[in-house]
């Protein structure tokens, strides 16, 4: 694809004004996306990561959040638009899946009705026509047996199978940009394994762009092209997959890789964790977000508790947000942090 | 579901007679001599020995309690003693099954008087429901909605006046102001549906809106406060995310599921309310149910208390189980087996 | 002699049909015949996936679930059965730490008393009190001590855990089941808490019953692993030799699944069929045959015996074998 990117957010906003304070859930974050190609926003609780979905799918509309910044699918801003337009492209051009599949289904409605729902929302069609394209999207999906689970309810599958129904549902009018949210954070790991794989597939199949949501460092190597890490609202290291995990540039992202077992390592060393805690999003540390666990702060050129770092082009098609000079980091990452991988 | 059906057949039954054993036992084998509540102040040895073996007073307790289920199945002659019945059998009353029994105030036999008591408890009871649920859900919809805002929050205040405020009270008021001083209704007399629909429903505007008033209030709380919830879910994020018109969203995702706990209440309160509404029937001077039993208890008549006692609690004990029936329909998660 | 042996282990739910009278149906095996050993100072791994009965089979170790069958054995002695002042003494020597952070902390108890509870319970008095104790403890574990009159609604879900892990110590016990200790936790946590763990185990030669899902964790962690599917065990090894050396179809599927953090698009996956079975249905012969890829006729006629294909190193099943995983 050449020229704009399929979806660029600028500087995106999202701030919750609450008696306590205001809570900067998202603070300035800015990426892009092509189709056909996986972006992985990593981060933990209080991250922000969530939340920057929402946003994009336009989901805290109605509710105090106040966004700013530019999110353009297409071309088109979706924060600008109104609320008949977004409805429009929502479950057609941009659809979104959830963590628990069983809380995002209705429980009343068969799975069948849902799925319907999905269709006719965008598109004049009638009850059986809708329904044989739910069937073949079921059966698209993995689900065995579609005739007649199409008519079941949502707490009649497994964990597995609903998650894949959630995803034939999104997918139903070939979105060209599906967001998921820790899709598989809720299942086993030989399930979870089934649905990146089936996402996989369908990405091949329908050249969609995915924006997959998660924690697990894993899951993001084995599906991302690009990794967003995310903290404390803010990008902290934006790079293509290879080199973030082997060239990170981030105390964070080192640390996020030193504090995870592993099981394709023999040597079993002893984990080096981040210390304290994830940042509340009301009191964000001054300064760098980061600065209260980081162990490198000795080597930062200037004050990490007062000045905000700004995300610099580190290398190539690799940014990252910190005060430690680049060519320090990547003594530092050589020196002690690779070793530990 | 059909053997739950059958089971809860089986423990309404059960429970009907509980409750009907139950009465018995409190009034008729209590040491008070129930023929004493049966003549005023000229009562002498002789009447009283008359009336107590035409209830059938003389009988033990439990071959009484007897006699009166089996009237229930297959109807019941009164005087209820064989001597009596031959001795003056112009005054023999048959009382067919169901048999309620008779009532030795109003001497005629029960199920006339709650044949025609009962259209007038029904009409109250159906219009003041309609009302309520219009003006409950509909005012509960409009608060959820509008949480925190001025509709709101209005809203929530005036059903808290309307739930403070004594059915009594707002009747009394209902009936003097718009009905005698201002004549903008006529004074509330009830006329049967099929004699006049127009009067029926002229004279019952007021004892419906003033039932509707007390329950109106307490549904807008409770619809709102299940629709703030179920907004709130994550299906309601997801059906927003498929680009479900917003009226949609909130009507076919939202109130679907709010209602399940919303329409189970009001069939309580609906079954509870056919039973009689005592003070809004006294205000208006309408003789349903309510009035009866108010009356039964006044002068002691011992046959029509526990008739109506057995009434009562038959429409609460198979509305509880409709209403439990139904959860099984309403909601596909719930396994009733 | 083990400190733990537990042989034949078996824990059944009962399950109801209610027609017009209840009758009682088929029972969930939840566990289903478990058996191994666990010495002082070591880490016994066991994992499996949702349903398999690992967390209802660590429950029953300690007693919180009554066994259907089987014998538990501690320091020799069979414990199966206690009842009463036996059993609350047994308290004292096995402890468990739980997976939620969030439910498993009284929310109206301070933590210091949280933490003292267990020696009100058992009528200990520790020499230099209990509240001079407790708040030694908390040290021990990474928590501030003046932060005794908290309350667990102000803590993280990792300074949670931790209290969990006081309370567990507090008695000095020699064994503690760890349910899922660490599922909960944000990653960066979850460091802290394996390591807080492991230095315990050092300091007090602790043996843990390591319950998890997540075989990297697992694999940390353990001297010793014990897969588990449908109530039954699969395959147990010591822990280089699991990891090496799987020969259980299941085990080799569970490893293949796990995504690891290292981009590569490459990656062999073994995919398991279909869903699990049910509990209360499991299927014939070997339980695991309806998913495994090279199930046979005779997967379905017999129930594999465990076989002992190394020392140590049992595996549950007609062909182990070793095949390329990760």
């Amino acid at each position: 694809m050449s020229g704009d990117p399929f979806l660029r957010v600028t500087d995106l906003k999202v701030h919750f004004p609450t008696d306590d304070g205001v809570v900067r859930a998202v603070d300035g974050l800015t990426f892009s996306l092509e189709k056909g190609k996986t972006l992985g926003i990593v981060g933990e609780s209080g991250s922000g990561k969530s939340v920057t979905s929402l946003a994009i799918m336009g989901l805290h509309r109605g509710s105090h959040a106040r966004i700013s910044g530019e999110v353009l699918l297409d071309g088109q801003n979706l924060l600008k638009i109104s609320n008949e337009e977004l409805r429009g492209l929502r479950g057609r051009k941009l659809a979104m899946i959830f963590q628990d599949p069983l809380s995002a289904m209705h429980p009343y409605y068969t799975i069948g009705q849902q799925l319907t729902e999905a269709i006719q929302v965008h598109e004049r069609i009638s009850k059986k026509a809708a329904r044989t394209t739910v069937i073949e999207m079921l059966a698209r999906v993995g689900i065995p047996n579609p005739g007649k689970r199409v008519d079941q309810y949502p707490h009649e599958f497994s964990g597995g199978m609903r998650q894949r129904a959630m995803i034939a549902m999104a997918l139903i009018n070939n979105p060209e940009l599906l967001i998921a949210d820790e899709p598989t954070t809720a299942l086993d790991v030989t399930v979870q394994a089934q649905i990146l794989d089936l996402m996989r597939d369908l990405q091949s199949e329908f050249g969609s762009a995915i924006i997959m949501i998660t924690h697990d460092l894993g899951v993001v190597a084995e599906i991302a092209d690009d990794v967003l890490v995310m903290y404390g609202g803010k990008c902290v290291e934006y790079a293509e997959v290879d080199d973030t995990f082997h060239q990170p540039d981030h105390p964070y992202t080192w640390g996020l890789l030193t504090s995870m077992p592993r099981l394709d390592r023999l040597k079993q060393e002893r984990l080096v964790p981040v210390a304290g805690n994830p940042p509340s999003l009301i009191n964000i540390p001054p300064g760098c977000a980061f600065h209260p666990r980081c162990a490198f702060r000795e080597f930062a050129s200037c004050a990490c508790d007062e000045v905000v770092p700004d995300l610099t082009e580190s290398y190539p098609k690799h940014d990252s947000r910190c005060h430690i000079p680049v060519a320090k980091r990547a003594e530092l990452f050589a020196e002690q942090i690779a070793p530990r991988l | 579901m059909f053997y739950y059906i059958l089971r809860r057949l089986v423990s309404v039954v059960a429970m009907i007679f509980l409750i009907t054993a139950t009465t018995f036992a409190i009034f008729y084998a209590s040491p008070i001599d129930p023929a004493r509540y049966t003549c005023g102040k000229n009562c002498t040895p002789t009447i009283l020995e008359g009336n107590r073996k035409a209830l059938g007073y003389d009988q033990p307790v439990i071959v009484q309690y007897g006699k009166f289920v089996s009237g229930l199945f297959v109807g019941r002659d009164f005087p209820d003693n064989e001597e009596l019945r031959q001795q003056y059998p112009q005054q023999v009353v048959h009382c067919p099954a169901p048999c309620l029994g008779y009532s030795p105030t109003q001497h005629r036999t029960i199920n006339e008087m709650v044949a025609e008591a009962w259209p007038i408890s029904l009409s109250i009871a159906i219009g003041a429901f309609i009302l309520w649920m219009l003006l409950g859900v509909g005012g509960g919809i409009i608060a959820a909605l509008n949480k925190g805002r001025w509709p709101d929050r209005s809203i929530v205040g005036a059903a808290l006046v309307g739930f403070s405020l004594p059915t009594f009270f707002v009747g009394l008021v209902l009936l003097t102001f718009p009905a005698i001083k201002w004549g903008w209704v006529p004074i509330p007399s009830y006329v049967p549906f099929f004699e006049n629909p127009i009067k029926w429903a002229q004279n019952l505007i007021l004892p419906w809106i003033t039932l509707a008033f007390f329950f109106a209030a307490s549904y807008v709380r409770l619809t709102r406060a299940y629709m703030i919830e179920t907004l709130s879910e994550d299906y309601i994020r997801t059906a927003n995310a498929k680009g479900v018109a917003r009226s949609k969203v909130i009507f076919r995702h939202g109130l679907r599921a709010a209602l399940t706990p919303i329409v189970t209440a009001a069939g309580l309160d609906l079954g509870g309310l056919l039973g009689g509404a005592i003070i809004t029937e006294s205000v208006f001077s309408m003789h349903g149910l309510g009035y009866l039993a108010v009356h039964s208890v006044t002068y002691m008549d011992l046959p029509t208390i526990v008739a109506m006692v057995m009434i009562v609690s038959t429409f609460y004990v198979v509305a509880n189980m409709l209403v439990d029936i139904s959860y099984g329909f309403i909601d596909p998660r719930v396994k009733v087996s | 002699m083990s400190l733990l042996a537990v042989t034949d282990l078996k824990k059944y739910f009962p399950t109801f049909n209610q027609k017009l009278v209840r009758t009682e149906g088929d029972p969930v095996k939840a566990v289903d015949g478990l058996s191994f050993t666990l010495d002082s100072g070591e880490t016994l791994g066991v994992v499996g996936e949702s349903g398999c009965g690992k967390s209802t089979a660590g429950r029953t170790v300690l007693r919180l679930l009554e066994p259907t069958a089987g014998t538990i054995e501690f320091e020799g002695k069979d414990v199966t059965k206690i009842q009463g002042e036996e059993l609350r003494r047994l308290r004292r020597q096995v402890q468990m730490v739980f997976q939620d952070p969030y439910g498993s902390l009284n929310p109206r108890h301070p933590i210091g008393a949280i933490i003292a509870a267990p020696f009100e319970i058992q009528g200990i008095k520790p020499p230099g009190g209990v509240k001079k104790t407790v708040q030694e403890l908390m040290e021990r574990v990474g928590l501030n001590p003046e932060h005794y009159n908290r309350y667990p609604h102000e803590f993280s879900g990792g300074q949670r855990q931790r209290i969990g892990v006081a309370r567990a110590i507090a008695l000095k016990p020699k064994l503690i089941v760890c349910d899922e200790p660490v599922s909960a936790l944000d990653v960066s946590i979850q460091a802290q808490v394996v390591n807080l763990l492991e230095d315990l185990q050092d300091e007090q030669n602790l043996a843990y019953m390591f319950i998890a899902h997540d075989l990297s964790v697992v694999r940390h962690i353990s001297d010793r692993v014990l897969v588990m599917y449908l109530g039954k065990m699969m395959e147990v090894a010591d822990r280089n030799t699991l990891y090496e050396r799987p020969m259980h179809p299941y085990t080799q599927a569970l490893m293949s699944a796990v995504p690891v953090p290292e981009p590569r698009r490459d990656r062999e996956r073994i995919l398991l069929s279909g869903d699990l079975p049910s509990p209360q249905n499991p299927p014939s012969g070997c339980v695991f045959r309806t998913r495994c890829p090279i199930a046979t006729e005779k997967c379905a006629a017999e129930i594999p015996a465990q076989i002992e294909v190394e020392p140590g190193h049992l595996v549950a099943c007609h062909y182990p074998a070793v095949r390329a995983v990760i």
